[in-house]
């Protein structure tokens, strides 16, 4: 089996139970870390009192945030060369923060310790709405930074103003939309943690944590901790999703390591879920403004927008250092524009830090979501049809490769093909008859456009970096002398099949069964460097890797088989056999293809007597770094149809088709049912899923009962379609899928949603849009869906 | 206080804390960490277990209240080196993704075939509503229901 639907070997495990995530991880004399976390969003800390917790009779260490600046950690850099504290020593920034550890020999005793430790703190004013927080009389949050007199983080532009604002004088229509993307988290249902253990005879620390990036911890560590980094190993066992979250490094695992070194025994700490939605990475929280100039037959012309993006206390966004906004400056989408501005101002509040985690590859989710709704208000303006209007306005195939106005070079694109595919799985003209006859009734029914561009697979390492270390990603492939494989790569699956997709890639290239070939991932020692997954990457980079590593095999075999035919490697042409059992390939003679040698028996002359000419040194192995010379741009039409009852606000989603190019599909099955993960993220955070505030910075949405998710009810059965469009510059045409559907699908459900409103004249809702809130818009008095401030 | 719960068939007798939840007992006393934790508020599922061949989410049951009782975990499903059903069905039809809700829809899962051989849709959704899953949108995993119903 080389491309195609493989079940996935490593299913094998966790249908067993036998899969081994870090609370899974038992060590010897292991003892258990908690956190005390700050009541407050914002005040001083006078004292804190832990004699009592010390004389609890199983406490092995308690450590505060002046024990670690004792040991120069008190603070820790952020993915934003910011800093984070990671036991707060002068003051309190949100709601959920760290501010004591506690290692006791067990997790209960642990928790009831927590309980003894007296915190003396000084509430202060809390800065909530982001709206404020540059008001002059607004508290000043980072007093820590030296020099800082305001909430302002960063300013930051893309595009060309003077073009796009002339456009806009001249322009026959133009609309404006303000929306919020409401803060969100991504709640992977495995909670984050970290077992650390310090041998201090061998001065090697060993850290078992879920994350996305373990290469990147590694040298991190290193850096933060002043540890040798050849000292340092990072071991990321099987992951209960990440979706973003897991990529950067949290203060219970900076403590977990502490703890270890303190005591000198391992410690392990695992967040409960409270803990995890208010203090671990956020999404989103932009709050857009977004204007289009277009000609009144509906051409668009340009876009131009503001953003004020809440980062909260500390900037800790994992994004590329040139790009603050991440690529939230891909917002003129998948349309033929003139021109396009953008101006993105971020601002520290009391709130979590975080960023872009959720699957948005980088803030495109926030793009794509202002530019699908801003021409759903221009079609409004215009009376025509939403997907007439996208129609219109979409490039054309022969537009590729295409330089958008803010600078990205898309690969690849036939995208009228795949929105009409879309119309025709929907029976979009069918759908429309039907919605006009329900109108007629007075019923409410939406049909929800979206036509999304992905910006994923970062990246060439000149403009791609993470603190400075570039986003290549590296590769190594043994080949034993039976003829079997072992593939070592630098990312590292939260649940998207790694060990079985880069499995059939190198059994692609050298002909061999997939399940010849293990894929070792996740453990600094043992895999090659590389920044790990996220932005729909491991595809398109370590898969591009892989694709080269094993292509370099083939070489390497090439030579050996050459020696093995007493030809010349020139002679030699590859050839692949398809037969039931599989796909066999080998290295045969030219002109006489009975002459070959299959990549066993290459495999096993390579380790022989074998002599071989000079400068051949035998073995197959091969390692290489894969710097992809542009990112990838998957695309995608979405359509979804809700039926709203007036009467409650309730919406139902009825139907959600979703026709994805994700270039060529290496197995199929994994990619579908990535897009139905992604898809039911979309209706979840258009329908229910939000983080909002009090204005004293009360977290609202710190547990499963108050922060919704959606479950099997509220999911319709996905309609998925597809259109392969290869990329031309990743070697084997892939484009990477896994955020693609959180980022195309909220706007087709919001669209779907105000579409159903329109005999209210409406023309635009905030997410989530919840009965309460539907209600309230079909009432005329929306509410603030972010923030529960009157 | 001393409990004996049968798992898996087994009996196992333990001294235990008043306080210890039954997904902590199945974890932390009998190490069988294919039952999960993943909330704090009993709406996550992905501890779910069979209790007397009922599905329990094992976080909001006491190790004590189980005293006496029959627990059964995805540990338990395979016999005799044959896969149950519902964990042919989930492989088959790509019913899990980073696996970590699995085990507890798989208890849910048996026990629903136990009690109606051939559910259809809706019944599948509904007995699977009070369990979260992140990855799949739930689509592969009603169908790996179904299949499982046809094994
Ligand atoms: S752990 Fe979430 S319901 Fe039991
Ligand atoms: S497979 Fe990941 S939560 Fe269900």
């Amino acid at each position: 089996m080389s491309f195609g639907r493989m079940h996935r070997k490593e299913d094998a495990r966790f249908i067993r139970g036998r899969g081994n995530y870090v609370d899974d991880v038992r060590l010897p004399g292991m003892l258990h870390g908690a956190i005390l976390r700050s009541p407050h969003a914002h005040a001083r800390i006078l004292s804190i009192d832990t004699s009592a917790a010390e004389a609890h009779p199983k406490v092995r260490a308690v450590i505060t945030g002046q024990t670690l600046a004792g040991l120069n950690l008190a603070w820790m850099p952020t993915l934003s060369n910011d800093v984070q504290a990671v036991l707060a020593t002068d003051k309190v920034r949100f709601q959920g923060q760290e501010v004591a550890f506690v290692v006791a020999e067990d997790a209960y005793s642990a928790r009831d310790a927590l309980e003894l430790i007296e915190v003396d703190y000084e509430p202060l004013d809390a800065v909530v709405d982001a709206r404020r927080a540059l008001d002059e009389d607004s508290p000043v949050i980072r007093d820590d930074l030296e020099g800082r007199t305001s909430n302002r983080i960063f300013d930051w532009e893309a595009g060309d103003r003077e073009r796009t604002d002339a456009i806009f004088a001249g322009a026959e229509v133009t609309i404006n939309q303000d929306m919020i993307y409401p803060r969100v988290h991504p709640a992977p249902l495995e909670t984050c943690g970290a077992v650390a253990d310090f041998d201090k005879v061998t001065g090697k620390l060993t850290v078992w944590c879920p994350t996305q990036a373990p290469h990147a911890h590694r040298t991190l560590y290193a850096l933060v901790a002043g540890l040798p980094e050849h000292k340092i190993r990072v071991i990321s066992p099987d992951i209960g999703g990440g979706f973003g979250g897991k990529v950067g490094i949290y203060p219970g695992y900076v403590c977990a390591i502490v703890g270890s070194i303190v005591t000198g025994r391992p410690v392990k700490w695992m967040e409960d879920r409270s803990e995890n939605l208010m203090a671990t990475a956020f999404a989103r929280d932009y709050h857009m403004s977004g204007e289009v100039a277009a000609t009144r037959d509906g051409v668009i012309q340009a876009i131009r927008v503001k953003v004020l993006a809440d980062h909260g206390a500390f900037n800790g966004t994992a994004q590329p250092t040139k790009f603050p906004a991440g690529f939230f400056h891909v917002f003129t989408g998948s349309y033929d524009l003139q021109a396009a501005h953008c101006e993105v101002t971020g601002v520290y509040t009391n709130k979590a830090p975080g960023g872009v985690a959720y699957a948005c590859s980088f803030r495109v989710t926030e793009a794509v979501y202002l530019v699908e709704r801003l021409i759903d208000v221009l079609a409004a303006e215009l009376g025509l049809d939403p997907a007439e209007l996208r129609l219109r306005n979409l490039l054309k195939p022969d537009q590729f490769p295409y330089t958008s106005p803010t600078g990205w070079e898309y690969d690849s694109g036939d995208y009228i093909k795949t929105m009409r595919m879309a119309m025709d799985i929907a029976g979009y003209d069918k759908l429309r008859a039907e919605q006009a006859d329900k109108r007629a009734r007075g019923e409410l029914m939406g049909i929800g456009i979206s036509f999304f561009t992905e910006a994923v697979g970062a990246g060439p390492r000149k403009h791609m970096d993470i603190l400075g270390l570039g986003m290549a990603d590296g590769a190594e492939l043994r080949v034993h002398p039976t003829g079997k494989a072992v593939l070592r790569v630098s990312c590292q699956s939260q649940g998207q099949g790694h060990e079985t997709t880069f499995a059939q890639i190198v059994g692609h290239e050298l002909g061999i069964p997939a399940d010849d070939v293990e894929v070792v991932h996740g453990d600094t020692d043992q895999t090659p460097f590389g920044l790990g997954t996220y932005g729909s990457r491991s595809t398109p980079v370590s898969g591009a890797a892989t694709a080269i590593v094993a292509r370099k095999v083939r070489e390497r075999a090439r030579l050996v088989a050459a020696a093995m035919l007493e030809c010349s490697p020139d002679d030699l042409d590859w050839q692949i056999d398809e037969s039931a059992e599989g796909r066999a390939g080998s290295w045969a003679v030219r002109g006489d293809p009975a002459s070959r040698k299959s990549m066993q028996e290459i495999a096993l002359a390579a380790h022989s007597a074998l002599e071989l000419p000079d400068g051949v040194e035998g073995h197959l192995d091969a390692v290489t770094v894969y710097n992809p010379p542009n990112l990838t741009y998957p695309f995608g039409a979405y359509i979804c149809v809700v039926d709203v009852d007036p009467g409650t606000g309730q919406v139902k989603v009825r139907r959600f088709v979703a026709v994805d190019d994700c270039g060529v599909r290496i197995n199929p099955m994994i990619v579908e049912g990535q897009i139905h993960g992604g898809l039911a993220d979309g209706v979840g955070m258009a329908l229910m899923q939000v983080m909002a505030f009090d204005e004293e910075g009360n977290h609202l949405g710190a547990s499963f009962m108050d922060y919704l998710l959606p479950t099997s009810m509220e999911c319709p059965s996905w309609e998925l379609g597809e259109t392969v469009t290869p990329s031309p510059h990743h070697p084997l045409g892939a484009k990477g899928v896994g955020e693609s559907a959180t980022v195309g699908s909220p706007p087709a459900v919001v669209n779907a949603v105000v579409d159903a409103l329109a005999p209210y004249g409406i023309r635009h809702a905030d997410m989530p849009l919840t009965p309460a809130n539907v209600w309230r818009v079909i009432q005329g008095d929306p509410f603030r869906t972010d923030l529960a401030i009157p | 206080m001393q409990v004996t719960i049968t798992v898996n068939g087994l009996p196992y007798t333990r001294e235990v804390e008043p306080r210890l939840l039954l997904v902590h007992f199945l974890r932390d006393e009998l190490n069988l960490t294919g039952t999960h934790w993943g909330c704090d508020t009993s709406n996550c599922g992905v501890c779910t277990v069979q209790l007397d061949g009922v599905p329990v989410k094992s976080c909001t049951v006491l190790a004590v209240m189980a005293d006496g009782h029959e627990v059964t975990t995805v540990e338990g499903l395979e016999r005799d080196g044959e896969l149950d059903a519902v964990q042919k069905g989930f492989m088959e039809c790509h019913g899990l993704q980073c696996g970590f809700c699995t085990p507890g829809m798989l208890l849910t899962a048996r026990w629903l075939l136990d009690r109606e051989p051939h559910p259809d849709e809706g019944t599948i959704r509904e007995a699977i509503s009070g369990q979260l899953c992140r990855c799949t949108g739930y689509e592969n995993i009603v169908k790996s229901i179904q299949r499982a119903a046809e094994l």
